[in-house]
């Protein structure tokens, strides 16, 4: 097959998808079925993508106004995004087939359907050949996980819910927008190319106006203060937090920054004009703020937001420090993070199909319940430290090397501090867990896991962060095409 | 090329021009004969047809910056009355003309809900004899012609938002106001058409525009400026003028808040286009001050506090009769910017935010149809029971917004643009950050018809009849958004010809 065509029916079968759930709404099995089935294909499709290696294939779709198109493209960051978000949708649908029939939820159809929908717009974004076609798929995935995150209809789903497409909405509307015309008029194209468009286009003050402007307009990326949606968020069932707000939603953020970076402003044009250093300062305060507020979140599932809100900073520090190391280990962190974050979430959410706890306090002694879970959450926990030999240690370290090369040094000081912190609010879970004795004293030995859907899926995600760093050799050489 | 063409004006195609407002004014007094429902719709509709072509016709040969000349009655203007059609009004005749055909096979169903059996067949008649002044208006080349057409679709109008008094009595207090302060702006109007003429001597535009070149001290053709733009101003409701609007679109029937929506304003917004810069012209410094120092403002101000007002409000019909209150301000916007990029955001929100809106109002309508109601509490879990009308209203709610992929989109990026492009960042950023308040009052409507359980009672979903014509118009919505390259060349083309000094250029 010709790679475009792989590009669009990358996008069109998760559509398909969509379409089939509401189809066989009547029939759960059938339904949950026929999307595992386009999990895997559109997975298959990617990987056909990846592995023909033909970067550059690019297909336009039509023209939506004189000069802008609807077009995608291959490239190896959006390869690296489509890769991460497609694989981890297998894992995740069936661990959500788990979980909403072990909790009994409602509007099952309407939930898998949506679900569907956003992993198409995702899939979008990590293709789209300009930024117009990005915006687009972009708030796409802002309106498709709407009815996600309000999908319980109680008044705090609701106030969750509202929060998370308003902050959302408004930077994308005030400051992305504006960012994307802007860059339209001055530079006379939104396409992304490497080394950038907008030398020669714009100097001064101006090209930092014009990057904050994509800094905070990327709400995705939830670069503080434009943070708050992302706990918000956190009311959704447990699946979406695990693909959505680990994965597919966050990683659309930092992978949009990253690519504005590379192909809009360039890396060197960055370097160049200093454009680019309040916004290291900015993500090294995000980093450890975020870390601290973790500290004292006692809900689990909110605990772990804070933590991806500093993480995702890690990301957009790559891009601001414009390097060709700090881009690759950004890139490469979009993978590492996405398998041991969603590990988490998914544990997250085990412990509340199987003991509906959600509170951090209440986990003494949980690990003798749940060892299988908590095992798992302890490798996705020390991926996100990054200690050997799990995978998020590669990107902290490509990282911080790039901070020296960018000759940062206190970038290296934060990274190792938030290493610090990270330890602080994830391993005390997992000592809680296995060291602490239960407190409601019912027979703390007997084993209770959640449906085995659910283990099969955590237990993958915690293999996979353990694979990965012996794999990062693949993913750096993927990434290499960005700095060449 | 185009007076030669009119001089020999022989074959049924050369009287195109006139037909487009004859044809509707003959067959209104035809559905007042029959007087029989069923026989009126049916001519009503045909009419509307035949409107649709003949504006399709026309719009397709001006559409490559032609102009036809069609000289009433053979009489040479300036002494006889001209009709004259560019890529502007005849973009703006296809609205109108295509919003009709759309309103009056929902009208049909809508209106046998609405209004009493025995004032159906009076509906059609004042319903064409609106469309007549709506397209008259915007065909005549003169300019004492608009105001009577002015004149013709106003009254009309007057009687089909009374009509609206079957459901609700205070549809008349409506009417009754809209009637004070139309008369109010019609009166401002003819007086600035009277100074012109006293002035120059001339009531053709084309001849207008040339001797008010010469005149650009005299005080008489300010004072003309200054009446026209109050008394049309009345008519499109700027900011400040527009008390008569909330009332008139919640208690008129359905069909004619839909039709009103979509169409009244924007013919006013392009007679305003029209005046000041085919007639006037905006290289006069008042003009320019006018534009700038009131028209902007006023502009700006509409789209925050009408929007702020509309997510108050408790009515869903009046909430966006507010929101239309506030999207006339983008439409000013694009004129106070005066450049060609600003005017042709504001002719392709004109073309926009009517196929939205209509979409909107006959969704609104379908509801009242099948509950009776249009108060906002009421609608809980209305996107269950009546999906297909639910989900209209999120498609045109969507387009309010500026979803990328829906028509609004086009029409904010093209008015940011011709901002950013001016260097008025201020204003682009105004621009955006209103549209985050549209958020704010489509999403209250979203909250409550799908996140709030609907009370026991069962409602169905609206007949066939009134979901085509709105789902005509919500695809609409997405495939202009998607598909803009036609409506943006259309609007380009238009403003050019109106930037251009449109018949100075002559």
């Amino acid at each position: 097959m010709q790679p475009t065509t792989l590009i669009l029916l990358s996008l069109v079968v998760p559509a398909i998808a969509t379409a089939a759930n509401m189809a066989l709404s009547d029939n759960d099995n059938w339904r949950d079925g026929a999307t595992l089935v386009a999990s895997l294909v559109t997975f298959a499709l990617v990987v056909a993508l990846a592995v023909s290696g033909e970067y550059g294939a690019a297909v336009t779709v039509f023209s939506v106004m004189p000069g802008l198109e609807l077009s995608f493209h291959v490239e190896p960051l959006g390869l690296l995004f489509a890769l991460v978000a497609s694989g981890l949708w297998i894992v995740t649908h069936i661990y959500a087939i788990g979980y909403m029939r072990g909790n009994n939820e409602h509007h099952q159809t309407r939930f898998f359907a949506f679900f569907s929908f956003s992993i198409a717009a995702t899939m979008g974004i990590a293709f789209s050949a300009n930024l117009f076609t990005l915006f687009l798929f972009y708030e796409l995935l802002t309106l498709s996980t709407y009815p996600l995150v309000a999908h319980k209809e109680t008044d705090e789903a609701k106030a969750g819910a509202r929060t998370y497409l308003g902050i959302l909405m408004s930077t994308s509307i005030v400051f992305l927008l504006v960012a994307v015309i802007w860059t339209w008029i001055i530079a006379g194209t939104t396409d992304f190319t490497l080394g950038g468009i907008l030398a020669g286009n714009i100097e001064g003050p101006m090209v930092a106006v014009l990057l904050g402007l994509f800094a905070f307009g990327i709400g995705k990326a939830a670069l503080m203060p434009f943070h708050r949606w992302l706990p918000a968020a956190m009311v959704a069932p447990t699946p979406v937090s695990a693909l959505l707000h680990a994965v597919a939603v966050v990683k659309a953020g930092v992978f949009t920054m990253l690519k504005v970076g590379v192909y809009i402003f360039g890396i060197d044009f960055l370097s160049s004009t200093s454009a680019s250093d309040w916004l290291v300062w900015l993500a090294s305060a995000s980093i450890l703020i975020a870390s601290v507020i973790a500290l004292t979140k006692d809900n689990l599932k909110a605990r772990l937001a804070y933590s991806t809100v500093s993480q995702l900073s890690y990301i957009t520090l790559g891009m601001a420090l414009a390097t060709s190391m700090g881009v690759v280990g950004g890139g490469m962190h979009i993978a590492m993070h996405a398998a041991g974050k969603i590990t988490l979430f998914m544990c997250a959410g085990a412990i509340y199909v199987a003991h509906h706890k959600t509170l951090v306090s209440e986990l003494n002694g949980i690990g003798r319940k749940m060892p299988l879970t908590m095992a798992a959450f302890m490798i996705g926990a020390l991926s996100i430290i990054g200690l050997p030999p799990f995978g998020g240690m590669w990107s902290k370290w490509l990282l911080g090397l790039a901070a020296l090369d960018a000759g940062q040094v206190f970038v290296v000081a934060v990274l190792m501090l938030s290493s610090l912190l990270n330890v602080a609010y994830l391993l005390s879970i997992v000592a809680r867990a296995f060291f602490l004795p239960a407190d409601d004293g019912e027979d703390a030995g007997a084993i209770a896991e959640a449906p085995v859907a659910c283990l099969i899926a955590l237990v993958a995600t915690a293999l996979l962060s353990i694979v990965l760093f012996f794999q990062a050799g693949a993913i750096e050489r993927l990434l290499a095409g960005l700095i060449s | 090329m185009a007076g030669e063409a009119a001089q020999t004006a022989k074959t049924l195609v050369d009287h195109l021009p006139v037909l487009q407002v004859v044809v509707p004014m003959l067959a209104s007094p035809l559905c007042m004969l029959f007087a029989r429902a069923g026989l009126a719709w049916a001519i009503a509709f045909a009419a509307s047809l035949a409107c649709l072509a003949i504006s399709i016709a026309l719009l397709a040969t001006v559409v490559d910056g032609g102009v036809i000349s069609y000289h009433l009655g053979g009489w040479e203007p300036p002494w006889g009355i001209e009709y004259r059609i560019d890529t502007a009004n005849a973009f703006v005749l296809v609205i109108v003309s295509a919003i009709a055909a759309l309103v009056l096979p929902y009208a049909r169903q809508s209106i046998a809900a609405e209004i009493e059996a025995k004032h159906h067949a009076l509906f059609y008649t004042c319903l064409l004899l609106c469309i007549c002044g709506l397209l008259g208006v915007t065909a005549t080349g003169d300019a004492f012609n608009v105001f009577v057409f002015l004149e013709i679709s106003s009254l009309s109008t007057y009687a089909l938002v009374a009509l609206g008094a079957a459901r609700d009595k205070r549809a008349l207090t409506a009417a009754y106001n809209y009637l004070i302060m139309g008369t109010i702006g019609a009166t401002f109007f003819v007086i600035g058409i009277g100074f012109l003429y006293m002035a120059t001597g001339t009531l053709n535009m084309a001849d207008l525009a040339e001797r008010i070149a010469q005149l650009e001290s005299n005080r008489t053709v300010r004072a003309a400026f200054a009446f026209i733009v109050v008394g049309i101003g009345m008519k499109l409701a700027i900011y400040p003028l527009h008390m008569w609007l909330p009332n008139a679109y919640t208690f008129a029937p359905s069909a004619v808040t839909a039709f009103l929506a979509a169409t009244s304003t924007k013919v006013a917004i392009y007679v305003l286009l029209r005046f000041s810069f085919s007639v006037f012209s905006p290289g006069f410094e008042f003009e320019r001050f006018t534009l700038l120092y009131v028209v902007l403002p006023f502009a700006v101000m509409a789209m925050f506090l009408a929007s702020i007002a509309a997510v108050f409000q408790q009515d869903i019909k009046r909430l966006l009769a507010y929101s239309s209150i506030a999207q006339i301000g983008y439409m000013l916007l694009g004129i106070g910017l005066v450049t060609a990029t600003g005017l042709a955001g504001s002719i392709i929100h004109l073309f926009n935010h009517a196929i939205t809106k209509g979409a909107l109002f006959m969704a609104v309508g379908a509801i009242v149809m099948q509950t009776g109601h249009t108060a906002i509490p009421k609608l809980a879990g209305l996107g269950r029971a009546m999906p297909l009308t639910g989900a209209a209203i999120v498609t045109g709610g969507l387009s309010l917004i500026g979803i990328p992929g829906t028509a609004g989109f086009i029409s904010k990026w093209v008015l940011v643009s011709a901002a950013l492009e001016k260097g008025w960042w201020p204003v682009a950023l105004l621009i955006v950050a209103s549209s985050l308040l549209a958020v704010v009052y489509v999403w209250k409507i979203v909250e409550i018809m799908y996140l709030k359980p609907a009370p026991q009672t069962s409602v169905g979903e609206a007949p066939l009849g009134l979901l085509l014509p709105t789902w005509g118009l919500a695809a609409a919505c997405v495939f202009f958004g998607l598909w803009a390259d036609l409506t943006i060349d259309a609007a380009t083309d238009a403003a050019n010809g109106l930037f251009g000094g449109g018949f100075a250029a002559r």
